[in-house]
């Protein structure tokens, strides 16, 4: 049973959350945040795993002391760490403790990270996994093992509206789609105009999966700076970028989720929702979906 | 070719603390391409170790170090040096510290190199790896651009979202993204169908270490299989 699926079947906009495990043990901060601000603003959040290769706390682990906490996961798998093996081994777990959500990628490359001295696996790729987390829906292994019990999911990819060129993004996408994900939450998009020739894009290519906007709140002119120039596909324009440097440092939180809000209000008619990732502003989420409209 | 290059003097002493007569063992194929065993490279290193302390009993450039034969024939005309020494730097390739050390394995062998990578030869001191060895060639699908080895996640459908405005990985900026480098020389060719397709995972189970081949064996005479009757 996974609300997100129930929402996007509907065709309600599906607005869903993000939190990132910590380096270390100390979880309570991560379940705290996303009970008091998450669990009644968005319907399902999700779990980066060692986010931008980071070593740190699991997703699965936090993912299931969400679902303690009332609130619905999505786990997030990536195929850097591990082999075909541990993956179908890992989607089986998620299944075992409640987990039906899943968002399956590539995952960034160990050299983004704190560890470039890893080893990174990358034995199948995100399409792989999805057929993989779809074969074991239907009772079998990747190798067509029977399996004792069948799991569930609501399988999930991602997509970069922004990299440019687009047509490679819209083949994988399409491959993405027929290896059966469900939902695409994107990379995050500040381009009201490019978005809409993504989503033209994902129509015209016959890709009927709905999709989930992604939005980064912007915290400071510094990091919407920073993403221009490290990050692939994401391009803050100039008047953004100029409205986050004229605010006063006590009003950026306010200023973040007003064009958060705003961004999604005008990209609202162009997709099925929108995902949030706030890098720790939990508590501006109920305000960015006042912006949207979607309170 | 395997590309390579010397490791550090310091190191190479460091590892020959113990010995003081050494003899010397080079490569002709790739260990000399890469100025690293070479006549050159061995003469240079045989003036180097004696500043150092150690004395030179000989030395040789294998025609090909990583050939059994060879190695066999070059230990034999050179026997007397090979005896007298404590030890042998080998300057090429591990493939060829292991023939060589495995042949003559009464004696102390040391790596004086390290094995970077099977690659293209860009100029001389430029080297790109271009091949994995993966036992599953996927060429014919990307019209000649390994994914396995050119993409930095080795993936095989399509690219990720990593790649920069102008082309590059965002692993290494001094790298070209394969994905977009393949999706362009297909497209230009009109066959973008070549990977329209979902590619199945990769199949490793040929690339378990220690690989080994042989060829197979050739059928015998009279022991030809049957005839299918054509009836």
């Amino acid at each position: 049973m996974s609300q997100l699926r129930d929402a996007l079947a509907e065709g309600r906009f599906a607005v869903t959350g993000e939190v990132g495990p910590p380096k270390g043990t100390h979880v309570e901060p991560v379940l705290e945040e996303a009970e008091r601000h998450l669990k009644e603003s968005v319907l399902a959040v999700n779990v980066t795993e060692l986010q931008t290769a980071v070593m740190r706390a699991g997703s699965l682990a936090v993912c299931r002391l969400l679902i303690e906490r009332g609130i619905e996961p999505v786990y997030q798998v990536v195929c850097r760490d591990r082999n075909r093996l541990a993956l179908q081994s890992d989607l089986l777990s998620a299944a075992v403790l409640g987990i039906e959500n899943v968002l399956l990628l590539t995952g960034d490359h160990v050299r983004m990270g704190d560890h470039p001295q890893a080893k990174p696996v990358y034995d199948i790729d995100s399409v792989h996994l999805l057929q993989a987390a779809a074969v074991l829906e239907s009772g079998r292994d990747m190798v067509g093992g029977d399996l004792d019990g069948t799991p569930t999911f609501f399988k999930g990819c991602v997509a970069a509206p922004g990299a440019e060129p687009m047509d490679p993004q819209i083949l994988k996408l399409v491959k993405k789609a027929e290896a059966g994900a469900q939902f695409v939450q994107t990379q995050a998009v500040y381009d009201p105009a490019r978005f809409e020739q993504f989503a033209a894009e994902v129509e015209a290519a016959g890709i009927d999966v709905p999709v989930l906007v992604g939005i980064v709140l912007l915290k400071s002119a510094g990091m919407a700076r920073y993403m221009n120039n490290n990050v692939p596909g994401v391009q803050v324009p100039d008047a953004i970028l100029q409205r986050l440097a004229d605010t006063p440092k006590a009003d950026r939180k306010k200023v973040s989720a007003e064009i958060a809000g705003d961004l999604i209000r005008r990209m609202k008619p162009l997709c099925r929702g929108a995902h949030l990732m706030t890098l720790g502003w939990d508590d501006v989420v109920p305000d960015v979906l006042a912006h949207a409209d979607l309170a | 070719m395997i590309i390579l290059k010397q490791k550090d003097f310091g190191e190479i002493l460091q590892a020959m603390q113990d010995e003081d007569k050494i003899f010397l063992a080079g490569c002709a194929d790739c260990a000399a391409a890469c100025k690293v065993g070479g006549e050159e490279e061995l003469d240079a290193m045989e003036q180097r170790l004696p500043e150092a302390g150690k004395t030179v009993t000989g030395k040789y450039v294998f025609d090909t170090a990583c050939l059994s034969g060879a190695v066999r024939d070059g230990a034999k005309q050179h026997a007397d040096e090979i005896e007298a020494a404590d030890a042998i730097l080998v300057l090429a390739c591990g493939t060829g510290v292991q023939c060589i050390g495995d042949r003559l394995d009464e004696k102390q062998v040391h790596p004086g190199a390290e094995s970077l990578f099977v690659g293209e030869t860009k100029a001389l001191g430029r080297y790109e790896e271009k091949c994995s060895l993966c036992n599953e060639c996927l060429l014919e699908m990307t019209d000649g651009i390994c994914p396995v080895t050119r993409c930095s996640k080795g993936l095989l459908n399509g690219p990720c979202g990593g790649y920069t405005e102008d082309g590059k990985c965002e692993v290494d900026p001094d790298k070209d993204c394969a994905w977009l480098l393949i999706y362009e020389r297909l497209k230009a060719r009109g066959h973008l169908d070549k990977i329209a397709a979902i590619q199945p995972p990769h199949d490793y189970s040929g690339h378990h270490h220690p690989r080994a081949y042989r060829w197979p064996k050739p059928e015998r005479p009279g022991k030809k299989k049957p005839q299918e009757d054509p009836a």
